[in-house]
C-alpha cells in the first residue's frame, strides 16, 4: 500500500487545472476527495505520474437552490450536502443517499463531483442524478459544455469527459413530489448489493411523474426509462409496483462478485426497487 | 469522623481496588490520546526497511528471479532470495507444529502471497519501488485449494521437500499431501453405541476460513549490535519469550545475547503467536548490513499470507434414545492447515484441544479423528480469540445438538438441559480424556431462559411462521442457543508444551520500601489490559493498592520466561503465578510483622492490607509499614528485601462455561438480519474485574458476529484471495454491532490459587454458535437442516430460496 512517485500539483483555478491537463495528457489524473484514486494508486493499480489537486481551485464550491433550479459545485463535500438546509427543503433525496455514503470520515472527505466523475458503477450519486435528470457542466480547453448525466456514462470507469476536461458543477431542476434512495449494502463503507433512486409526483390519487434509477447493477448507472413509465397514471399500487419492477429488471445487467450470485442480485435489486417505489410514493 | 478516624473495614477494601472491583483500565489513558507506543513507533537512527516480493500464484515454480534492476533503484540496499539465506540455512525454518515452511520461495511457491523476495533499502517508499521492480519468472502449477481433492490419488503434490517421507511429527502419512491423522476416544464402542441407538443424527459441519485480522498487523524491528553482540527484536509477539528461545536456535546467537520486547500490541487474537517470514528476513538484514531494519505488514498481506483461522470440515455422527438421552458422539474432521502445518497448539495435540467436542453434554462414549491436509492456501490454523481449536468443536457440538434435536421433534433447549453434565458429576471425566473442573450448567441454562423469556419467544415464533405463511411478513424469528464449555489456560506441563518449553508460566514481584511495587510477567497484554487486572489480584493477595502496583510485561531481559498470551491462559496460568508470588510476599510479611509485633508468627493475621495480632486488632502493622521495615530493619532470620517469583505449572485445565442466547430477525428477500436481543451469560469462575470482562465478552462477541455473519477468507479455484481488503473482509464497525446483554453465575475452579477460569475467549467460542444456530432456527420450521457460515445476505437469501420461500 505504498504509491509509487508522482508529481504533486495544487493549481489555484480551473484554467491552471485545464492547462495541466493538457500538457501531461494520460499522465495527469485531478483528485478530489480521493478516496477512489488515492487507494488505487496505492495499490499501484493505477499509473499516476501527475496528480492535480483540486483543494485550492476556486469556483468548485457552493450549493445554490435558486427557485426551481439547484447549482452544486463539483468540490462539495457529502458531509456539505447532509448538513445545507436549503437543499434538503429543495430536493431531500440528497441527503437520504449521501448519509448512506460509507461513514463521517469519508463524507468529510468524498466529494459529489469525485462521486459522479468517476464513472465507478459502485457510486451512489451518478444514479441519483440520472433519477433526477441532472446536467454536468465540463470545462475543457476549448470552453465549457455541458452534458445529460443521462448521457454521461459509457461502461465501467468510461465517461464522455475528455482526459483534458474537468467536471465543475451540476445543476437539476428541484425535484416535485416523493422521493426514496434505498440501498441494501453489506456494511459500512461498502457499495450497494443493489440500490435504487426513485422520485415521484402525485396528483390527486394518481402518480403523475416517476423517475426510476440503480446503482451497481450494471457496469453503468440506469435509469429506466420504463419502470418511470409503467408508474405514471397509476396509483403505485402492488400492481404498478410490480410491473415498473418488472421494466427496471429488464434494463439491468449486475454480475457475480462476493455480494453475491446474479440471481440474488436481481432478487434484492427487486426487492429494493419495490420498497423504494412504495417509499416514495407514502411521501408524495 | 475526621482525618485520624482509621478506616473502616470496607473502606479498606475500596482503596486496595482489588478482585471483584470495576477498576478503571489503566491501559486507556495512553491508548485513548494516541500516546500507544506499537512497533511500527519503533524509529532508530540509520534505521532500514524491508518489504517483501510476493507470488500473485498459488502453486508456480520459481523458474528465475532477477534483481538487477530493484538494485538499481536509489535507496535500495540489498534483494534477499532464498539462494541468500541457505547458506545460512535460513531459507527454510521450523514451525510451531513440527513442519518446516518456507522463509523464502525455495524453488516453487504453494500459496498466493507467499514470500519470494526481501528488499531492504533506506526508507519505506524505495523498499516498495524495489519490490515492484524485481523480475520473476513463475511457471505455473496445478492448484488445489479443496483439502478432499489433495487426498485424491492424483493430486498435485504441493510438499516435494517432503517427497518419500511416510511419517511427520504427529505419526504416519498416508498421502503426499497428508500431514497426520490424530485420534482420541474409543471408535469402536462409539460406533456400537450409535449403531444400536434409537436415533441417529448425521451432518457436515463446516467452519469456514477465517482471519484474526488484528488492527495493528505483523511487524518487527531487528537491530543487530555488531559491537557488544546483541541483537535487540521489538515485535508484535503474543509469546516474546519463546520467539527469543527460536531465534537464538535458529540463529546460533546465545539466548543472552538477544533481547525480545513486545512493546504495545493492537490486538493479537492468535495472528501474533507464530513466527513470520518477516521476523527471520529482518533479523538476517540487519546482522548483513548491521543497522537497524523495521518490517511491517499491509493490511493486504496480513489477510493473506499470515496466519488464519479454522477451516474445519467435521463430519458428525451423534446418537441419542428416543426420549433424547445421547448416547455417543463420532466426529471426523478434514483439516485444511494450508501449504504448510504452523498450527500453533501444544505439541501433543495436533488438532488442539478439539476433543474437547463432546461440549457441555454427559456423553458416553465418544471419537474423534482429524486429519490434517496440505492444500494451496496460506499456512496458519491459529487459535482465533479461543483455546486452541475450541471454537470449531464448540460449534461442531452446538450444531449437532441442534441437528439431533430435528430428528427428535424436540426443543433444542430441552435437549441440551436433559443432557447436561450435572453439578454433582464433577470433576467430571469426559470420554475424550479431559476432567473438567467445575460446572452448574443446569443454574446458568434456566437463568438464561427466564431471562429471555424462552416460552415467550417461541410462542411469538411460532405466531410468526403463522403470519409468513399467509403471507403477511416476509420477516421469519430465529432464537440461536448456545451452551458452550470451553477448555483454556494451557497447560500442565506434563501434557502441554510449545517447542519443548512446558506451558507454565511466571510472575516476579518486587515491593518497594515505601510500599508500593513492581510486577513483571511472563505473558503479554494485546489490548486485555492485564496491568490493570493482574495488579489487582496483586493488590488483594498482597493488600497494597492496585493503584500503587506497576505490572511490566514483553521485555525478555527483564521479564521472567513465560509462554505468552493466547487461548485464554494469561488468568489460569500468570494470574496464578500472581497469586502464588503474592502469597510468598505475604508469608514474609507475617514474619516480619510478627517480630514488630512482637508475637509469635501464628499470633498475627491477614486482615485486608495489614497483619494484626489474634483477638487484638488494635495491634497491626499495614503492608506499608512492613515492606519499609523488610528495607530498614535488621530481623533476625530474615533476609532484607521482599521479593518474590514465581513459576507456576497449572494441575489442570480451567473450564469456564456460558450459555447465549441470539433473537434474529431475517428478511428472506434479502437476507438482511438484524440482531434483536443477544443475552450473554459466562461463568469464569472468580471474577476480577467485572467492567473488563464485560469489554472482552462484548469485544468476542463482535468477533463472533462478524465470523458468523460474514467474515471469511475464500479462495478461488485456482488460489485467489477474494476476500484480501476490508472491503470484502467483513469487521464491524459500531453500525453492524448489536447491543449485548450480560450476566454471569460464578463457579470458582477448584484447582486455581483464586479461582479464576479466563474470560477472553469465551464470547468468541459461544458467540459463533448462538450467531449460526439463530440462521438456522428462523428456518427450522420450513425444514433447514444445516447451511455452512458465514451467513452473509446472499446464503441466507440461498436458504430462503433452495426451501422455496421466493416465488
Amino acid at each position: 500500500m505504498i504509491p509509487a512517485a508522482f508529481e504533486y500539483h495544487r493549481p489555484k483555478d480551473v484554467g491552471g487545472v485545464i492547462a495541466l491537463l493538457q500538457q501531461h495528457g494520460d499522465e495527469a489524473r485531478v483528485v478530489a476527495g480521493g478516496h477512489s484514486l488515492i487507494p488505487m494508486m496505492k495499490l499501484r493499480m493505477t499509473d499516476v505520474q501527475h496528480l492535480v489537486d483540486l483543494q485550492d481551485v476556486a469556483g468548485l464550491g457552493g450549493i445554490q437552490v435558486a427557485g426551481e433550479q439547484i447549482t452544486i459545485g463539483a468540490m462539495v463535500t457529502q458531509h456539505m450536502l447532509i448538513n445545507n438546509a436549503d437543499l434538503t427543503e429543495a430536493a431531500p433525496i440528497l441527503k437520504e443517499a449521501a448519509l448512506q455514503i460509507a461513514d463521517p470520515q469519508v463524507r468529510y472527505m468524498g466529494t459529489i463531483g469525485g462521486n459522479v466523475a468517476n464513472g465507478d458503477p459502485g457510486n451512489d450519486m451518478p444514479a441519483l442524478m440520472l433519477c433526477l435528470g441532472a446536467t454536468y457542466t465540463l470545462t475543457g480547453p476549448n470552453g465549457t459544455r455541458k452534458v445529460a448525466a443521462r448521457d454521461f456514462y459509457e461502461a465501467a470507469y468510461v465517461t464522455v469527459r475528455e482526459d483534458s476536461e474537468l467536471l465543475t458543477q451540476l445543476t437539476f431542476a428541484a425535484p416535485k413530489g416523493g422521493y426514496a434512495y434505498e440501498k441494501q449494502k453489506r456494511k459500512i463503507g461498502d457499495y450497494a448489493t443493489a440500490a435504487a433512486a426513485v422520485q415521484i409526483a402525485r396528483e390527486g390519487g394518481l402518480c403523475v411523474a416517476a423517475s426510476v434509477s440503480m446503482t451497481n447493477l450494471s457496469d453503468v448507472p440506469v435509469w429506466s426509462k420504463a419502470a418511470g413509465a409503467a408508474l405514471v397514471g397509476t396509483d403505485c399500487g402492488p400492481a404498478a409496483i410490480r410491473a415498473a419492477v418488472d421494466a427496471a429488471l429488464k434494463d439491468i445487467n449486475p454480475t457475480e462478485d462476493n455480494r453475491g450470485p446474479v440471481e440474488f442480485k436481481r432478487h434484492v435489486a427487486k426487492t429494493v426497487i419495490g420498497r423504494a417505489i412504495a417509499r416514495a410514493w407514502s411521501r408524495s | 469522623m475526621n482525618d485520624l478516624t482509621p478506616p473502616t473495614h470496607d473502606e479498606r477494601v475500596a482503596n486496595l481496588k482489588g478482585m471483584g472491583h470495576s477498576r478503571k483500565r489503566v491501559e486507556d489513558a495512553r491508548f485513548t490520546q494516541g500516546k500507544g507506543n506499537y512497533v511500527d513507533d519503533v524509529k532508530l537512527p540509520g534505521m532500514l526497511f524491508g518489504d517483501f516480493v510476493r507470488s500473485p500464484y498459488a502453486h508456480a515454480r520459481v523458474v528465475s528471479i532477477d534483481t538487477a534492476a530493484a538494485m538499481a533503484v536509489p535507496g535500495v540496499l540489498a534483494v534477499l532470495t532464498a539462494k541468500d539465506l541457505a547458506p545460512l540455512n535460513l531459507h527454510w525454518m521450523p514451525t510451531l507444529a513440527g513442519d518446516k515452511q518456507m522463509v523464502l520461495a525455495d524453488g516453487k511457491v504453494l500459496f498466493q502471497g507467499q514470500e519470494v523476495a526481501y528488499v531492504v533499502a533506506t526508507d519505506r517508499y524505495a523498499a516498495a519501488d524495489g519490490v515492484e521492480a524485481v523480475v520473476v519468472e513463475y511457471s505455473e502449477l496445478p492448484v488445489v485449494t479443496d483439502p478432499f481433492k489433495a487426498l485424491e490419488p492424483g493430486a498435485p503434490v504441493l510438499r516435494e521437500d517432503l517427497a518419500g517421507q511416510t511419517s511427520g511429527a504427529h505419526g504416519a502419512r498416508r498421502h503426499h499431501n497428508h500431514i497426520f491423522k490424530w485420534e482420541v476416544g474409543d471408535e469402536a464402542a462409539t460406533d456400537q453405541a450409535i449403531g444400536e441407538a434409537e436415533v441417529v443424527a448425521e451432518e457436515m459441519v463446516y467452519y469456514h476460513r477465517t482471519h484474526p485480522c488484528p488492527l495493528e498487523t505483523c511487524g518487527c524491528v531487528a537491530s543487530m549490535d555488531k559491537i557488544n553482540g546483541k541483537l535487540t527484536l521489538w515485535g508484535t509477539f503474543q509469546a516474546p519469550h519463546v520467539v527469543r528461545t527460536v531465534a537464538s536456535l535458529l540463529s546460533g546467537i546465545e539466548e543472552h545475547n538477544i533481547r525480545v520486547i513486545s512493546p504495545d500490541i493492537g490486538g493479537g487474537f492468535g495472528n501474533k503467536v507464530g513466527v513470520y517470514p518477516g521476523y527471520i528476513c529482518s533479523i538476517v538484514a540487519s546482522i548483513v548490513t548491521g543497522k537497524p531494519v523495521k518490517w511491517v505488514e499491509d493490511r493486504m498481506e496480513n489477510l493473506m499470507a499470515t496466519a488464519f483461522a479454522r477451516d474445519y470440515w467435521m463430519k458428525g455422527k451423534i446418537s441419542a434414545t428416543k426420549e433424547g438421552k445421547i448416547t455417543g458422539l463420532h466426529c471426523h474432521v478434514t483439516a485444511d492447515h494450508g501449504a504448510f502445518d504452523a498450527c500453533a497448539d501444544p505439541t501433543k495435540f495436533p488438532a488442539g484441544f478439539m476433543s474437547i467436542c463432546t461440549g457441555s453434554y454427559d456423553i458416553p462414549v465418544a471419537y474423534l479423528g482429524v486429519d490434517g491436509v496440505y492444500t494451496n492456501k496460506a499456512p496458519g490454523g491459529v487459535s482465533y480469540r479461543c483455546s486452541f481449536r475450541v471454537t470449531e468443536a464448540a460449534y461442531f457440538i452446538e450444531r449437532m445438538i441442534e441437528v439431533l434435536a430435528i430428528e427428535l421433534n424436540m426443543d433444542a433447549a430441552e435437549l441440551r438441559a436433559k443432557n447436561f453434565i450435572r453439578k454433582d458429576q464433577f470433576p467430571y471425566q469426559s470420554a475424550l480424556g479431559w476432567e473438567y473442573d467445575s460446572g452448574d450448567y443446569h443454574t446458568a441454562w434456566d437463568k438464561a431462559l427466564k431471562a429471555v423469556d424462552y416460552d415467550g419467544l417461541r410462542r411469538e415464533q411460532a405466531t410468526r411462521v403463522e403470519a409468513f405463511k399467509r403471507g403477511e411478513t416476509r420477516k421469519l424469528l430465529g432464537i440461536g442457543l448456545t451452551h458452550f464449555t470451553e477448555i483454556v489456560g494451557a497447560g500442565p506441563i506434563k501434557n502441554c508444551d510449545i517447542l519443548g518449553m512446558g506451558m507454565f508460566d511466571s510472575c516476579e514481584i518486587r515491593i518497594h520500601p515505601t510500599g508500593s511495587a513492581i510486577a513483571r510477567l511472563g505473558t503479554i497484554s494485546q489490548g486485555q489490559g492485564h496491568a490493570t487486572t493482574f495488579a489487582q489480584i496483586l493488590a488483594s493477595e498482597i493488600g497494597i493498592p492496585a493503584d500503587s502496583i506497576t505490572i511490566e510485561e514483553g521485555d525478555t531481559d527483564t521479564a521472567p520466561y513465560g509462554l505468552g498470551t493466547y487461548g485464554s491462559r494469561s488468568t489460569p496460568v500468570a494470574g496464578a503465578a500472581a497469586a502464588m508470588a503474592g502469597r510468598k510476599i505475604r508469608a514474609k510479611a507475617q514474619m516480619i510483622a510478627a517480630y514488630l509485633l512482637e508475637v509469635h508468627d501464628d499470633d498475627v493475621e491477614f486482615d485486608v492490607d495489614r497483619f494484626v495480632v489474634k483477638g487484638a486488632p488494635e495491634r497491626f502493622k499495614t503492608m506499608k509499614a512492613i515492606a519499609y521495615a523488610a528495607y530498614n530493619q535488621a530481623i533476625p532470620g530474615v533476609e532484607p528485601g521482599l521479593e518474590a517469583v514465581s513459576y507456576y505449572d497449572p494441575p489442570n485445565m480451567t473450564y469456564p462455561f456460558g450459555a447465549y442466547i441470539c433473537v434474529m430477525e431475517i428478511d428472506v428477500d434479502t437476507g438482511v438480519h438484524e440482531i434483536r436481543q443477544f443475552y450473554a451469560l459466562d461463568d469464569c469462575g472468580t471474577r476480577i474485574n467485572p467492567m473488563v470482562i464485560e469489554g472482552q465478552v462484548h469485544g468476542g462477541l463482535t468477533e463472533a458476529l462478524a465470523i458468523a455473519m460474514g467474515q471469511e477468507i475464500a479462495y478461488d479455484e485456482i488460489g485467489n484471495v477474494k476476500t484480501g481488503t476490508l472491503m470484502d473482509f467483513f469487521l464491524p464497525t459500531a453500525w453492524e454491532t448489536p447491543h449485548y446483554t450480560s450476566d454471569h453465575t460464578v463457579t470458582p475452579s477448584p484447582h486455581h490459587p483464586i479461582g479464576a477460569k479466563g474470560v477472553g475467549e469465551s464470547p468468541n467460542v459461544g458467540g459463533v454458535p448462538a450467531f449460526s444456530n439463530a440462521v438456522h432456527d428462523a428456518f427450522r420450521a420450513f425444514g433447514l437442516r444445516q447451511s455452512h457460515m458465514p451467513h452473509d445476505h446472499w446464503r441466507i437469501w440461498r436458504i430462503a430460496h433452495d426451501l422455496g420461500l421466493h416465488d
